[in-house]
């Protein structure tokens, strides 16, 4: 499934009122460890397509959006279900297994 | 699948491991690297690479790993992205479990490399991306025009405080020693980037208010304490090899280095160790490399001793 850029404009379309779960990357281009981690949250987006919408936010380009779900530190992911975030976000994960067990426990997947 | 057997499986996919992926299969060997999130482990968290022959004026770690995996895939390597959780070394063949299931190998490249040592002190899991990090190119950006001290005195230390010294307001190397570990030459670059070098201290306590707000210092000699004001605090006190995997196994140094000489070979036949985990006196991509080339050489040694029934 194609990666969706998340901005404020399409943030209650694209993720509130998405039909599945949406799993959001808050990133940054400066930031090195995004870098490590975004192949692993494209395969996810590509394996779990149908069940699972995967998208990104650049906190850079989306400031008010990080500000209103607190993120202080990146990469973070968030997971969210019927307009709301669910479970605790995941900073920094160390592998895709982290990802994707985090993902398990939190019935997204 | 599960119940095709490698000629070798590589686990992890930095700069040794996929060097092997690509000696070996360029010598018509079966080659799966397992890599727990993107290839290049150390590496792909390096804004800039200079030091690594052929990078010109600097190529990011991301996109050098990228062009290792990408060049060792080109000629048939495979890559897993799992978390390899046991490894049965000394079976025949040998047993990788996975959380993406068991894979089977006849020879095994051990290449999963290092992570930052912490400083052991309370609160530090709780302040990591909230004062605390360990990789100052990974980190450095969020401390723009702040004070931030860096610990340790080796050359990654000092590279942090560099990097980070054309950052931040203010920069403060806080080492336990009277003399850098570091190499000599940079001694002098960190005079001229107005980094100022404490002595003789080690850090004795975090202080906070939910994000940290500066440390305790002790001086070494005397135990005299002082607090220290800061934004950040950047970890650079030393790695620790990541060799979980083959503890109980295969030799391991009293610092937990992977026993292995230049050959790679481990105590175990048919299980090699490349890389930063590997006891050797430099750890650098390009020594990574060369560990790698040099296991494919030895792998397929073993491989024709195997298939000959001598070992």
């Amino acid at each position: 499934m194609e990666m969706i850029t998340v901005t404020q404009e399409n943030f209650e379309k694209q993720v509130l009122h998405s039909g599945r779960p949406v799993m959001v990357d808050f990133w940054a281009p400066w930031c090195v460890y995004c870098r490590r981690i975004a192949p692993a949250v494209g395969q996810l987006a590509d394996e779990q397509g149908e069940r699972l919408g995967v998208g990104k936010i650049n906190i850079d380009e989306q400031p008010a959006l990080a500000g209103q779900f607190q993120v202080e530190t990146i990469p973070t992911l968030m997971l969210f279900r019927e307009g709301k975030a669910i479970g605790q976000p995941l900073i920094a994960p160390s592998s895709k297994a982290q990802i994707s067990s985090w993902l398990q426990e939190n019935g997204a997947l | 699948m599960a119940d095709s057997i490698y000629d070798v499986i590589i686990i992890g996919g930095g700069p040794g491991g996929y060097t092997a992926a690509l000696y070996c299969v360029r010598s018509g060997l079966s080659a799966l690297v397992i890599e727990k999130l993107s290839a290049g482990g150390q590496m792909a968290e390096t804004e800039q690479v200079d030091n690594y022959p052929g990078a010109g004026e600097g190529v990011g770690g991301f996109e050098l790993a990228e062009r290792m995996r990408e060049g060792a895939e080109h000629f048939g390597a495979q890559t897993l992205y799992a978390q390899a959780q046991k490894a049965d070394l000394r079976a025949n063949p040998k047993r990788i479990t996975t959380d993406q299931g068991e894979r089977l190998g006849r020879s095994v490249v051990l290449a999963m490399g290092a992570y930052p040592r912490m400083l052991g002190l309370d609160g530090e899991q709780e302040l990591r991306g909230k004062g605390i990090a360990y990789c100052a190119a990974c980190d450095g950006m969020a401390y723009r025009g702040k004070t931030v001290a860096v610990a340790g005195g080796g050359n990654s230390a000092v590279a942090d405080a560099l990097m980070l010294a054309k950052l931040c307001a203010k920069v403060y190397l806080i080492h336990r020693r009277d003399t850098l570990t570091a190499s000599k030459i940079y001694l002098k670059a960190l005079q001229e980037n107005d980094v100022e070098i404490l002595w003789n201290s080690r850090i004795t306590r975090l202080l906070h208010d939910g994000r940290l707000t500066g440390v305790e210092l002790a001086e070494v000699d005397t135990d005299r304490r002082r607090e220290l004001a800061c934004d950040g605090l950047f970890v650079a006190i030393g790695r620790i090899p990541d060799t979980g995997l083959a503890a109980g196994q295969a030799e391991i140094d009293s610092s937990g280095y992977l026993v292995a000489d230049e050959t790679t070979r481990t105590s175990i036949p048919g299980v090699f160790a490349v890389g930063d985990l590997r006891t050797k006196p430099m750890r650098q991509i390009v020594t990574a490399a060369a560990d790698g080339a040099v296991a494919s050489r030895f792998v397929e040694e073993y491989l024709v001793e195997l298939f000959s029934g001598q070992p």
